[in-house]
């Protein structure tokens, strides 16, 4: 005899996933599938390891268009990533932020375009460049 | 012993706002609050300017030529999302945290290992990197003692000299020597105590008590034959005894907070829907006794970080008044609708809570009817008086009120001109950045 089972996963998790086990388990003996739960996934989980340290923003500009940013596409931003060279970053210069590669090497930082008709930028005296947050993702949406 | 810290966040308003204008930074800038146009948070700049709290826009607004300030309207959606986020990461100091208002919290610490100085010096490091919003933390043996540390923390940040400057930013009582706790207290004067205002404080001054110190002195049944009981708790409390319970303790200044950790993890909505009425309703209550309005109603449901085998969910939500009221079932009422929107079911809730924000004097509004402490009889005898006006004047009264409610939503709008974009909270009005 089989039955259909349906699980509330432990009282932890949301509702709106409840899972099912995938097919049918044979009631009456254990189940090697007893353990093994299938979760709705979970995007924002998948883009950043940080929710409450992460923050959406627009980019605008062809600055990245290498790395296929348009106007408009959606850049998660995630302040609480140690950036790293080679990282996406937002960084603050003075009053303004930018989004730019980032770039270290023997202790001097640049920020970089993806696109060759744009100049590094090499922080100059007096400047104030802090680096806000790394971004995880690029999110670009299609006409639908 | 016990351990309590205070998280506060600086200038909050201002500090959420300047996460995402970066050209605000190192300029004097107020938040104005909706209703009356007082300045309701001021950076350190507009502060030096001798900029006073809730100082009023028409008597300011000059400086908009002369120094440069800048004005901004409220922007409570955001200040509420900031604010359920420093707390995330201000929940990760200690256990049990109890958030006070909007900016401030307070976590136990006992049983804690390890400097606790450095704990919250890294916490707060977090919360800086995470929503740039700068706080500082106090740490001492009651609730009173570390509201004092943390005016320490934060003075001897903002003001150097005026404390010394190894305890900016993070002020730990209990890890300083009795002397340097008695010069600290000696260097504070009386006003400044939690819950001690401007009138007790001037009383104090004229009998001679001029310092914490000269508080911490009293005797606390002489503090209660002269002044009150809540002043007996506070001596008791600056020295050292735990007096103030969440329900007897002075209330926040600008907005009223009713929060409180469940005893046990909450799944049901029914639950949660007595307790969020439980705090609105004391919520309201507490708004009442300081004769006040609220105009905007705040709700967040929580689980707890501690229980890493738990799913985790925050989730909070702000309702704007029709009107700013302290009618408890209208409040209760708003109060109850945020929470079906953020109520997700299968997760154990810690905690919860109701903080009225956008506080303003009763007095100031043209619909002052004082509605009383039970609802349903003031729901009555509203009723009664509409009736007798009613019948007295005829339909046009009742006009006059439905004017003024037809009136609000457009005031409003006008009054929201120097709002920000809703950052955080809205897709459509999220901060672009040019690349």
């Amino acid at each position: 005899m089989h039955a259909n089972v349906l699980s509330i996963a432990k009282s932890t998790t949301d509702l709106s996933k409840v899972s099912y086990y995938p097919g049918a388990i044979p009631a009456g003996f254990p189940s090697p599938a007893e353990d093994f739960v299938v979760e709705q996934l979970d995007l924002e989980a998948e883009l950043t390891k940080h929710p409450r340290a992460t923050y959406y923003v627009r980019l605008v500009g062809d600055s990245l268009r290498e790395l296929g940013v348009v106007d408009g596409t959606l850049a998660v931003v995630d302040c609480l990533q140690r950036p790293k060279s080679g990282h996406v970053v937002i960084a603050r210069i003075d009053a303004d932020f930018t989004c730019k590669v980032l770039q270290i090497r023997n202790g001097q930082m640049k920020l970089k375009a993806a696109n060759p008709t744009y100049p590094d930028i090499v922080p100059k005296e007096g400047q104030t460049v802090e680096i806000i947050g790394v971004v995880t993702a690029l999110i670009r949406k299609l006409p639908v | 012993m016990t351990v309590l810290a205070l998280v506060d966040g600086n200038n909050f308003y201002v500090s959420c706002e300047r996460m995402f204008r970066p050209d605000l930074l190192g300029r004097p800038v107020v938040v104005l609050s909706n209703n009356d146009g007082c300045a309701i948070a001021r950076s350190n700049e507009a502060k030096d300017l001798g900029i006073k709290m809730g100082a009023p826009w028409f008597q300011i607004r000059h400086m908009e030529e002369s120094a440069g300030l800048v004005a901004l309207s409220a922007n409570f959606e955001l200040y509420g999302d900031m604010s359920d986020r420093m707390m995330t990461f201000a929940s990760a100091l200690g256990h049990h945290q109890e958030i006070y208002s909007i900016d401030e919290c307070f976590l136990d610490l006992g049983g804690i290992p390890g400097d606790l100085v450095l704990r919250s010096h890294k916490i707060r490091s977090r919360i800086l990197r995470a929503t740039k919003i700068p706080t500082c933390v106090g740490i001492g043996p009651t609730k009173t003692l570390a509201k004092l540390a943390n005016h320490i923390a934060k003075t001897a940040e903002r003001k150097p000299g005026s404390y010394p400057s190894h305890l900016a930013q993070v002020c730990h009582l209990g890890a300083i020597s009795d002397p340097e706790r008695r010069s600290l207290l000696q260097a504070t004067e009386v006003g400044e105590v939690w819950g001690v205002g401007r009138r007790i404080g001037a009383q104090l001054q004229e009998a001679g008590i001029r310092t914490v110190w000269d508080l911490a002195q009293m005797n606390p049944s002489v503090a209660r034959q002269r002044w009150s009981v809540v002043l007996e708790k506070t001596v008791r409390e600056l020295q050292g005894t735990p007096c103030f319970t969440f329900e007897d303790q002075p209330p926040p200044k600008q907005q009223i907070a009713c929060t409180r950790s469940f005893g046990h993890p909450v799944t049901d909505l029914v639950e949660l829907q007595e307790a969020i009425t439980a705090f609105a309703c004391r919520a309201a209550e507490k708004l009442r006794q300081q004769d006040g309005h609220a105009g905007v109603v705040m709700v967040f449901i929580r689980t707890s970080p501690f229980r890493q085998q738990d799913a985790q969910y925050s989730g909070y939500r702000l309702f704007k008044l029709l009107e700013p009221t302290s009618d408890s079932a209208k409040i209760t009422q708003g109060a109850l609708a945020v929470l079906q929107t953020i109520y997700k079911p299968g997760f154990n809730y810690a905690k919860a809570g109701v903080m009225l924000m956008e506080l303003s004097p009763a007095s100031q509004h043209q619909f002052s009817l004082d509605l009383g402490p039970e609802p349903d009889e003031s729901r009555g005898r509203l009723m009664t008086a509409m009736d007798a006006l009613n019948k007295r004047f005829g339909k046009g009264t009742l006009a006059l009120g439905t004017a003024g409610v037809a009136n609000a939503p457009k005031q409003w709008a006008m009054k929201q001109g120097r709002r920000t974009p809703r950052y955080t909270t809205r897709w459509d009005e999220l901060l672009t950045v040019k690349c």
